[in-house]
């Protein structure tokens, strides 16, 4: 066998097609052209370059010039507040916008790990701001309203996040197993139930209100004891929550990638006949896997619950529910991918504010954002911009990766 | 109309799936088009009705060339095609289709269903079709919707008539029907082109045998050719039609099937009171003509479907395996080789090494504690691989890209190699390569001889020759009756039509 291997010349070509073809390369073009529709949104809202339209033809290296300058003004202030400020006094200063990307990825890429989780398995899971406010709200009660030594408290807290959301998505699974409830309408749905639940349990001290919330929907910060401890000091906000991610992001991708149960959960999601025909329990698997999706979603609500210093509120969710969505479609639902777009995501929330000194609106990123999705999901549309080969039917890669990486068994 | 291709190429990728192909087909001659699957058949019918386009080559019907943009143009010239799942609205009366896509219209763009009936009527009459237009195509046995096929490409003046596979959902009766049909509409001057890949069919019907294998025109041959000649032009190497089958030595029951009812995935009754047994070391075959509950019943016995009434049991090894998971009936000694690979057999998108783990990815030897031992697994589909003589790159390689043979081969070498005592084998040679066919033919008597019971379903009148010890015909869902492995064609044929032995 391995001889004849050897001897099999490796098809660079085809190997170069299958990369062109595939997705990563899909991806990153996606993510050029969103970057571009953004370019093209900044320079027809920008003053100075509908003006000088007026003089095209008189000066068009005016006009040009106009369009340069607010793209590079816009994505140069997006770099300086979300990796590094070089105009910064300090160099703690000038790093602060990075440590400010990781802090508010970390939430992101947990999530978008989740709502990847479901992708794999077939599933849409859109109850992501459910699942986590639900997480939101066993933290915020383990964190407020017990009181348990240091380190334990912030562990049970954190556990009662994941399991607070995982019970939701759970219960999402046992509704589609039992009665095929389409899981996209009661995730929904529950996002309404949960969201103003929420609220109430905000509204009564009794329940989850703070003691100085006067009226106002807001509970008690989380004790010192629970709280996500700064990884750097004062001087930067990065938290614990950032590390936590990048756990999740490792059991994600031995979940899926090296476990038994990920390889059963991929096989429903694949083909849920093959699957059923060879003894795997696709109802129970069902419940199983939005009982993970939102279990990786609890950690994102745990995150939000134990790094707010004055206390959670209906809007600590920031929308990270539905953002996953987008790091999990830009991911492609892997962790290496989920890890890259979440920081992406990060990235995009973090340098908004500077975006907006520069006297740009920062919902630019938002269209950015919704661009790439938008080219993610339409490969043929990519495919003919860039004139990528269609996709391959050879396996010259996994002939190479074979080769590479071969474990075993040769 | 005289149809004739020339040097037709084309190419997927760097696959050719057509190599500069010739072909004449003269008015009123039914050419056949012989070939395995994969070998280019159908790519090449897709680029005559205009699915595809070219990349070399010339289409001429009557000496002229002819471009075609899309099936419309080609239904314009006069091309007709009868695909092998049809293209029927099953809640639509025969006029209703017919009329489909071109339907006539009185004043104000109403529909005049009439001279559509009166078509259908004057075609059906003109060729001995007897078809009620007015009839709701679900209602009507398969063979009469391949009719209503035919008649919708001929009310479309078609010339030229592609029929691909036109036999393999029919019953040995309604196949001479239909070569009947066929005569006819050859005499009166259409050409047709006859796709196919069973031989004797072939034999019985062609005025001219065209084969291709891998892309190419690899010979032509006259109806007289016997059945050997061209199945080595198909393969392209001697191959053994018959296996050698030793006289079976039946030991004890294993599967014991008693008076059971299963509903179909309409709530309909499938499976009708069936009863029987089979015992180690012997084949039952299961023959009937698609559709007839045998899809079912194989179900049933895996756990897939559950059984209709209460009254019934599936026994397997004295063993009751009511209320039992298709993990436990599998875990008890049950291999299955599921009707539709792609659907029910494989993951496309998984690995062969992935899809060899598929119902083993609770325990050893693929599972180590939760994790999948990957160095054990590679070994082991690095052995299935060269013992099954699955051809692929690599154990890397995903399912979806083999060819349905070695795909049939990967089912094959997942359920032979674990314990099991009742193997249930259901259309195993379905769209696989002659080659193979004998391989898989061979393995599955292999099994049988080592002393497994095999409940072996199949449509293939040739298939349940070759195998069975005894064979099961049943139709509409109940057994009609039992006769031995020798049995005669024409006795079964009639069977298969419902007619008790």
């Amino acid at each position: 066998m391995s001889k004849k291997k050897v001897q099999d010349p490796i098809d660079w070509n085809s190997a170069l097609k299958e990369v062109l073809s595939g997705g990563a390369t899909r991806t990153l073009l996606s993510v050029f052209l969103g970057f571009a529709v953004g370019a093209v949104f900044m320079i027809i809202s920008n003053k100075e370059f509908l003006q000088s339209i007026g003089f095209f033809f008189s000066n068009p290296l005016a006009t040009f010039g106009a369009a340069v300058d607010v793209v590079v003004s816009g994505y140069g202030a997006l770099i300086k507040g979300s990796v590094f400020n070089a105009s910064a006094a300090s160099f703690e200063s000038s790093i602060r916008p990075l440590t400010e990307t990781l802090r508010l990825a970390g939430p992101l890429i947990a999530a978008g790990l989740g709502i990847g989780l479901g992708f794999r398995v077939g599933l849409f899971n859109i109850g992501g701001t459910g699942q986590m406010i639900s997480g939101i709200i066993w933290a915020t009660f383990v964190a407020t309203r017990m009181e348990l030594p240091p380190v334990i408290h912030m562990v049970v807290a954190i556990i009662a996040a994941i399991v607070g959301a995982s019970i939701v998505g759970a219960f999402v699974g046992f509704l589609k197993a039992k009665t095929g409830a389409n899981e996209v309408i009661t995730t929904i749905m529950l996002n309404y139930v949960i969201v103003n639940f929420f609220s109430f349990l905000l509204l009564d001290q009794n329940l989850l209100q703070g003691e100085k919330a006067a009226g106002n929907s807001k509970a008690d910060p989380a004790f010192e004891t629970a709280r996500l401890p700064l990884l750097f000091g004062e001087s930067f906000s990065l938290h614990l929550g950032f590390v936590l991610a990048l756990v999740a992001v490792v059991i994600y991708w031995w979940l899926m990638e090296r476990s038994t149960i990920g390889f059963r959960l991929r096989a429903v999601g694949y083909n849920p006949s093959a699957a059923r025909t060879a003894g795997i329990k696709v109802e129970r698997t069902y419940i199983l896997a939005l009982g993970l999706s939102a279990a990786f979603v609890g950690v994102a609500g745990a995150n939000q619950a134990l790094s707010a210093t004055g206390g959670v509120s209906p809007s600590s969710h920031s929308g990270i529910g539905f953002d996953a969505i987008t790091v999990a479609l830009l991911g492609g639902s892997s962790a290496p991918g989920v890890l890259l777009a979440g920081l992406l995501l990060g990235a995009f929330r973090a340098g908004g504010a500077s975006i907006q000194a520069a006297g740009i609106s920062p919902d630019v990123l938002g269209i950015v954002q919704a661009a790439i999705v938008l080219f993610i999901a339409a490969p043929p549309l990519i495919r003919a911009i860039f004139r990528l080969p269609p996709p391959q039917t050879t396996s010259a890669l996994s002939a190479l990766r074979d080769k590479l990486f071969s474990r075993g068994g040769k | 109309m005289k149809l004739e291709l020339k040097g037709i190429t084309k190419r997927f990728g760097t696959l050719v799936a057509n190599d500069s192909i010739d072909l004449v087909v003269e008015a009123g001659q039914i050419h056949s088009l012989l070939g395995e699957n994969g070998a280019g058949k159908s790519t090449l019918m897709n680029v005559l009705y205009g699915l595809y386009k070219a990349d070399e080559g010339q289409i001429l019907l009557d000496d002229k060339v002819v471009n075609f943009a899309g099936p419309g143009d080609a239904m314009a010239a006069g091309i007709g095609m009868v695909h092998q799942h049809f293209m029927l609205i099953p809640v639509f009366t025969v006029a209703e289709n017919v009329a489909l896509g071109h339907e006539p219209t009185k004043a104000l763009g109403t529909l005049d269903l009439d001279a559509a009936r009166k078509l259908v009527r004057e075609i059906s009459e003109r060729f001995g079709f007897k078809v009620d237009p007015d009839a709701l195509v679900e209602d009507l046995p398969v063979g009469v919707q391949q009719r209503v096929e035919i008649i919708k490409s001929l009310a479309r003046d078609a010339k030229v008539l592609v029929l691909d596979e036109p036999t393999a959902v029919l019953t040995p009766q309604e196949t001479d029907e239909l070569m009947e049909i066929m005569r006819g509409l050859a005499k009166s001057g259409t050409s047709i082109v006859f796709i196919t890949h069973k031989l004797r069919e072939v034999r019985a019907v062609a005025d001219k045998i065209t084969v291709i294998r891998q892309g190419r025109v690899v010979g032509e041959a006259a109806p007289t050719a016997s059945a050997a000649e061209l199945a080595s032009m198909m393969v392209g190497r001697e191959v053994g039609l018959t296996v050698q089958k030793t006289v079976a030595q039946p030991g004890d029951v294993v599967l014991k099937v008693q008076d059971i009812s299963v509903l179909d995935d309409r709530d309909q009754k499938a499976v009708d009171s069936v009863s029987f047994e089979v015992r180690a070391g012997e084949i039952l075959a299961i023959a009937g003509v698609q559709g007839n509950g045998q899809t079912e019943l194989a179900e049933a016995i895996l756990g897939l479907r559950p059984l209709h009434t209460d009254k019934g049991s599936i026994e397997i090894s004295g063993k009751s395996v009511h209320g039992k998971s298709v993990r436990e009936v599998l875990e008890s000694g049950v291999g299955y080789v599921p009707e539709d690979r792609k659907k029910d057999g494989l993951i496309s998108e998984f690995t062969i090494a992935e899809n060899l783990m598929l119902n083993g990815s609770f325990g050893k030897p693929f599972a180590k504690g939760m994790g999948i031992d990957f160095l054990n697994r590679n070994k082991i589909a690095d052995q299935r691989i060269k013992e099954f003589d699955v051809r692929t790159p690599s154990a890397q390689t995903s399912a979806g890209k083999l060819s349905g043979g070695n795909q049939q081969k990967v089912v094959l070498a997942r359920e032979l190699s674990r314990e099991v005592n009742l193997l249930v084998v259901a259309q195993p040679t379905r769209g696989v390569d002659v080659g193979s066919v004998e391989f898989i033919h061979e393995r599955i008597l292999e099994e049988r001889n080592n002393g497994k019971a095999v409940v072996l379903i199949s449509t293939e009148l040739d298939e349940v020759l070759a195998l069975a010890d005894r064979i099961a015909v049943m139709y509409r869902g109940q057994i009609v009756g039992f006769v031995d492995g020798g049995a005669d064609r024409a006795k079964l044929g009639q069977m298969m039509a419902g007619v008790a032995a």
